[in-house]
C-alpha cells in the first residue's frame, strides 16, 4: 500500500499514501512561511505584554503602558474641549446679537452651529435645513413662524415649541370643524388662497368668506393675512405653506389644524451651543436684525 | 472537453455500497439554496440602493436581511458542506456512510425542514437576533437534533474505513461539525418564554451575551465557512488538477495552529465596545497569529497546480477552485489587517465589513462550491457536463460580478469612515451621518449591479446542471431500451429529478 514515489514535473517525493487517487508530496514547508509565523508570534506576544491583555480574578493585569481605553477618550475629549475653550468662552462672553459682528468668532459659531445642527436638527428640519414639505418648516427662507432675530430664534431653540416647559412657545389654532359647518370651511378656504393671488385683489372683499375671515382668523393671522409672531401664527398672504398650499391641503387645516412641535434644547445642549446653532440658523435665514 | 468525457467513462464505475443519492439530493438543494439566497441577496442590495423597495413590514430591509445570510450561509454553502463532506468521506475512506440510507434520509430532511422553518420565521418577525443564530429555540434544537446525526454519520464512516489513515480533507470535515456542533449548543442557549410560543430569552446578557455572540459567529466564519471549505479544498482542486498534494508537512501544521487560534480571534467584532480592552488585546493578538495558518492552505491549495498551470488556462472548473483558494488568500490577509485596532477604528461599522465579507463569501466560498458542483454533477449523474462554455460564462459573470461588488464596498467603506471622522478646522464635526449615507448611493448601485451579475451566473451553473442531469436521464433511457446491462443495473433505482 505505501509505496513512495517520484513526482516527475516537481521531484518531490511522495508520501505513499493515496486515498481516491489522491497523493501528498513530501515537500518541507517553505520557510518564508515559517519565519513570518513565528514573526507574527513575536509582535503579538510584544503587544500583549505592553498592552492590557489576560483578566485576573479581580481586575485585569493593565500591561507595561499601563493604557487604557478609557484615559485615551478622555486625553482625546479634553484636548478638543482645550483646543476650542477660547473661542467657547467668547461666545458665551459676547451679547447674542453681537457675536456676529466679530468675523473669526462668526466663522467658529457657523461651524459648531452645523455640526450641532447635523446631530440635533437635521432629522427634521433635513440637512442644509431645507425643511421637509407638510412636516416640518424650512428655515433657509425669511417667513419665520417665532420671529427670525437672533434673539427670536434662540428663544425658540432653547425653549422649545409647543412642549411641557414653560417658557416654551405657545399657541393653539382652534379647530374649525367644531363650529363652522362644511360650506362655510370651504369659503373661508378660498379666501385664504386668494389673499396671496393679487389678481384677485379688486374682488376679494366681495368673496363669501371675507366676513369669516374677519370673524374668526383675523385676530391672529391679521386682516390682510400678515400673521403674527407673537402667537406663531403663520402668514397667509405669501406663497409658503408649510403644511401644503392646495384648496385641500387648507381645508383640513381649518378643520383640523396640525401644530408642530419642537424640543426644549436648554435641556440637552449646553448655552454655547444653543448660541452657535442660532447663529448658524440666523445667517440661513436672512440675518433678520 | 474530451479529457474530461474520458474521466468520466473511466468514473462510471460504481463501487457497490456507496451512497451516492444523498450526494445528489444535497447537490439539487446546494443548487436551488443558491438561487434563494442570491435573490435575497440582491433584493436587499436594492433596498439598501432604494428605499422605497421597503414593501411591507413583512419585506423590510430587517426582516429579509437574515433571508439572505441564513439562505446563502446556512441553506447554500451548508448543502454544499453536507453534500461534498460526504461524497469526500466515501471516497477517501473506500467505504459507504455509516447508518444506512434511511438515517442520511433523515439527515436531508431533517436539514432542509431547519432551513425552511428559520427563512419562513424571519419574515414574520421571528428571531433571536444573533447573526448567523437568527432561529428561534425550537428550530435550533431541531438543528442539533440534525447535527448530533450528521456527526454520527461522519465519524461512524471514519471509523469504517478502508483506508489506514484519514485525509485531511477529513480532518477538516470533522473539526468543522463538531465546533460547529459546540458553537450551536453554546450561543444558542436561551430559556423559551412558552412551549407554545416562538419566543424565547437568551441565557447571556449585556457584554457577555456580545462575546459569546461573536465568539460564535466569528467561529462559524471560521469553521463553517473556513475549516469545511478547506476541506473541499483538499479533495476537489488535487482531483480536478490530477496532481499530488503540494506539502503533507504544510497540512498537519496549518490545520492544527489554524483550529486552535481560530477560537480566540472572536473579540476583533466588538473593538471599540463596552468588551473591557484586555479581552480586545486579546482578540486582535490572535488574530494576527491567525494569519500565517490562513496561509498555509492558500499554499497547499495553490501549489498543488505546481506543474500544472497551464490546465488553468483551458479548464473553467479548475479555474473556479483556483480563484476562490486565491480570494481565501486575500480575504485572510484583509481580516487581520482589519482586526488592528488602528485600522479597525476606521472600518469598523463601515461597508468595508461588509466588502471584506463578501470577497471571502462570493470570492472563496461560492466559488468552491460552484468548482466543486461542476466535478460532481457529471460524476454522479454519470454524463458529461452539458456545455463548458456556459462554465466558461459563469466564471467570467461572477468574477466580474465580485470585482464590483467588492471594489465598491471598499471604497464606499473607506469614505464613511472617513466622513465619520472628519474634522473642520475649529474641531467640529464636518459631516452629518445622513451625509454619509446620501454619498453611499453611486456605491449602492454598483454593489447591486455586482450582485446582480453573480445571481445570472448563479443561474446559468443551474441551467446547466438541470440539462446535464436531464440528458443523463435520456441516456439510461436509451440503455434501457437496448437492454443492455450497463451501469444502471449495478445501482440501486434511482429518481433523481
Amino acid at each position: 500500500m505505501s509505496v513512495q514515489e517520484r513526482d516527475p514535473l516537481t521531484g518531490q517525493v511522495t508520501t505513499g499514501h493515496e486515498w481516491d487517487g489522491i497523493k501528498e508530496l513530501r515537500t518541507p514547508i517553505p520557510n518564508w512561511w515559517l519565519i513570518t509565523f513565528i514573526v507574527t508570534w513575536v509582535l503579538s506576544i510584544g503587544y500583549l505584554v505592553l498592552y492590557p491583555s489576560f483578566a485576573t480574578t479581580k481586575s485585569y493585569a493593565p500591561g507595561i503602558l499601563g493604557w487604557s481605553s478609557r484615559n485615551d477618550l478622555s486625553e482625546a475629549t479634553q484636548q478638543a474641549r482645550d483646543m476650542q475653550s477660547a473661542w467657547r468662552n467668547q461666545i458665551l462672553a459676547t451679547p447674542l446679537e453681537q457675536i456676529e459682528d466679530n468675523e473669526e468668532l462668526r466663522r467658529f459659531a457657523v461651524a459648531g452651529g452645523v455640526a450641532a445642527f447635523n446631530e440635533n436638527c437635521a432629522a427634521c428640519h433635513g440637512v442644509g435645513a431645507v425643511g421637509q414639505i407638510g412636516q416640518f418648516p424650512s428655515l433657509i427662507d425669511d417667513d419665520w413662524l417665532w420671529g427670525g432675530t437672533i434673539t427670536d430664534i434662540h428663544t425658540t431653540i432653547r425653549h422649545g415649541i409647543r412642549t411641557a416647559s414653560d417658557d416654551a412657545r405657545a399657541s393653539e389654532m382652534p379647530a374649525f370643524g367644531d363650529v363652522m359647518t362644511g360650506e362655510e370651511i370651504v369659503a373661508t378656504a378660498d379666501y385664504v388662497l386668494s389673499l396671496s393671488d393679487r389678481s384677485l385683489d379688486a374682488m376679494r372683499a366681495s368673496m363669501p368668506g371675507a366676513a369669516l375671515f374677519a370673524d374668526n382668523c383675523e385676530s391672529c393671522h391679521g386682516a390682510g393675512g400678515e400673521g403674527n409672531r407673537e402667537f406663531g401664527a403663520p402668514r397667509l398672504n405669501d406663497a409658503i405653506w408649510l403644511y401644503g398650499g392646495t384648496r385641500d391641503a387648507v381645508i383640513r387645516q381649518i378643520t383640523q389644524p396640525k401644530m408642530g412641535q419642537m424640543p426644549t434644547w436648554e435641556s440637552r445642549l449646553d448655552e454655547g451651543t444653543i448660541r452657535m446653532l442660532a447663529v448658524y440658523v440666523h445667517t440661513l435665514g436672512g440675518g433678520e436684525k | 472537453m474530451h479529457g474530461i468525457i474520458t474521466q468520466d467513462e473511466r468514473q462510471a464505475v460504481v463501487i457497490p455500497g456507496y451512497d451516492e443519492q444523498i450526494v445528489r439530493w444535497f447537490t439539487l438543494a446546494t443548487v436551488i439554496w443558491a438561487l434563494v439566497g442570491l435573490s435575497a441577496g440582491l433584493l436587499v442590495a436594492l433596498q439598501l440602493t432604494f428605499p422605497s423597495l421597503n414593501f411591507s413590514e413583512y419585506a423590510t430591509f430587517g426582516r429579509l436581511r437574515p433571508v439572505h445570510v441564513s439562505g446563502v450561509v446556512l441553506a447554500f454553502a451548508g448543502n454544499a458542506l453536507l453534500a461534498t463532506s460526504l461524497y469526500v468521506v466515501q471516497r477517501t475512506c473506500q467505504v459507504g456512510l455509516w447508518g444506512g440510507r434511511q438515517l442520511s434520509m433523515l439527515l436531508f430532511f431533517g436539514y432542509q425542514l431547519v432551513l425552511v422553518l428559520a427563512l419562513t420565521g424571519y419574515p414574520l418577525g421571528i428571531t433571536q437576533s444573533k447573526e448567523y443564530a437568527e432561529p428561534e429555540w425550537y428550530a435550533d434544537l431541531l438543528l442539533l437534533a440534525v447535527w448530533l446525526t450528521y456527526l454520527a454519520i461522519f465519524t461512524g464512516t471514519l471509523a469504517r474505513r478502508r483506508e489506514p489513515h484519514i485525509y485531511v480533507a477529513n480532518w477538516f470535515y470533522l473539526a468543522f461539525i463538531i465546533t460547529v456542533a459546540v458553537l450551536h449548543i453554546v450561543n444558542n442557549l436561551a430559556i423559551p418564554v412558552s412551549f407554545v410560543g416562538t419566543k424565547s430569552y437568551s441565557q447571556f446578557a449585556g457584554v457577555q451575551d456580545a462575546l459569546i455572540q461573536w465568539w460564535y459567529g466569528h467561529n462559524m466564519i471560521g469553521f463553517f465557512l473556513t475549516a469545511g471549505f478547506i476541506g473541499m479544498m483538499y479533495y476537489f482542486v488535487p482531483k480536478q488538477a490530477e496532481r499530488p498534494i503540494y506539502s503533507y508537512r504544510l497540512s498537519i501544521v496549518h490545520f492544527w495552529a489554524l483550529i486552535f487560534l481560530y477560537i480566540w480571534a472572536g473579540p476583533h467584532h466588538l473593538h471599540y465596545s463596552a468588551l473591557p480592552d484586555w479581552a480586545q488585546t486579546l482578540g486582535m493578538a490572535f488574530s494576527i497569529m491567525l494569519w500565517i495558518p490562513s496561509w498555509g492552505g492558500m499554499i497547499n491549495g495553490i501549489m498543488t497546480l505546481s506543474g500544472a498551470w497551464g490546465k488553468l488556462r483551458s479548464d473553467p472548473i479548475l479555474r473556479f477552485l483556483v480563484v476562490a483558494v486565491a480570494f481565501y488568500g486575500m480575504a485572510t490577509f484583509e481580516g487581520p489587517l482589519m482586526s488592528i485596532k488602528a485600522v479597525n477604528a476606521l472600518s469598523h461599522y463601515t461597508d468595508w465589513t461588509v466588502g471584506h465579507v463578501h470577497s471571502g463569501a462570493l470570492g472563496w466560498v461560492a466559488f468552491m462550491v460552484f468548482g466543486s458542483i461542476y466535478y460532481l454533477v457529471p460524476r454522479l449523474w454519470r454524463s458529461p457536463l452539458w456545455s463548458h462554455r456556459l462554465v466558461e460564462w459563469h466564471f467570467w459573470i461572477a468574477t466580474i460580478g465580485i470585482v464590483l461588488y467588492i471594489t465598491a464596498m471598499w471604497v464606499a467603506g473607506i469614505a464613511q469612515g472617513l466622513m465619520w471622522r472628519a474634522y473642520d478646522q475649529f474641531g467640529f464635526l464636518q459631516y452629518s451621518f445622513a451625509d454619509s449615507v446620501a454619498m453611499l448611493h453611486p456605491y449602492y448601485l454598483v454593489r447591486a449591479l455586482g450582485g446582480l451579475l453573480y445571481l445570472l451566473g448563479a443561474l446559468l451553473m443551474a441551467f446547466n446542471v438541470f440539462m446535464t442531469i436531464a440528458a443523463s436521464r435520456s441516456r439510461r433511457a436509451n440503455l434501457r431500451q437496448s437492454e443492455r446491462p450497463g451501469i444502471d443495473s449495478m445501482r440501486p433505482s434511482v429518481s433523481e429529478g
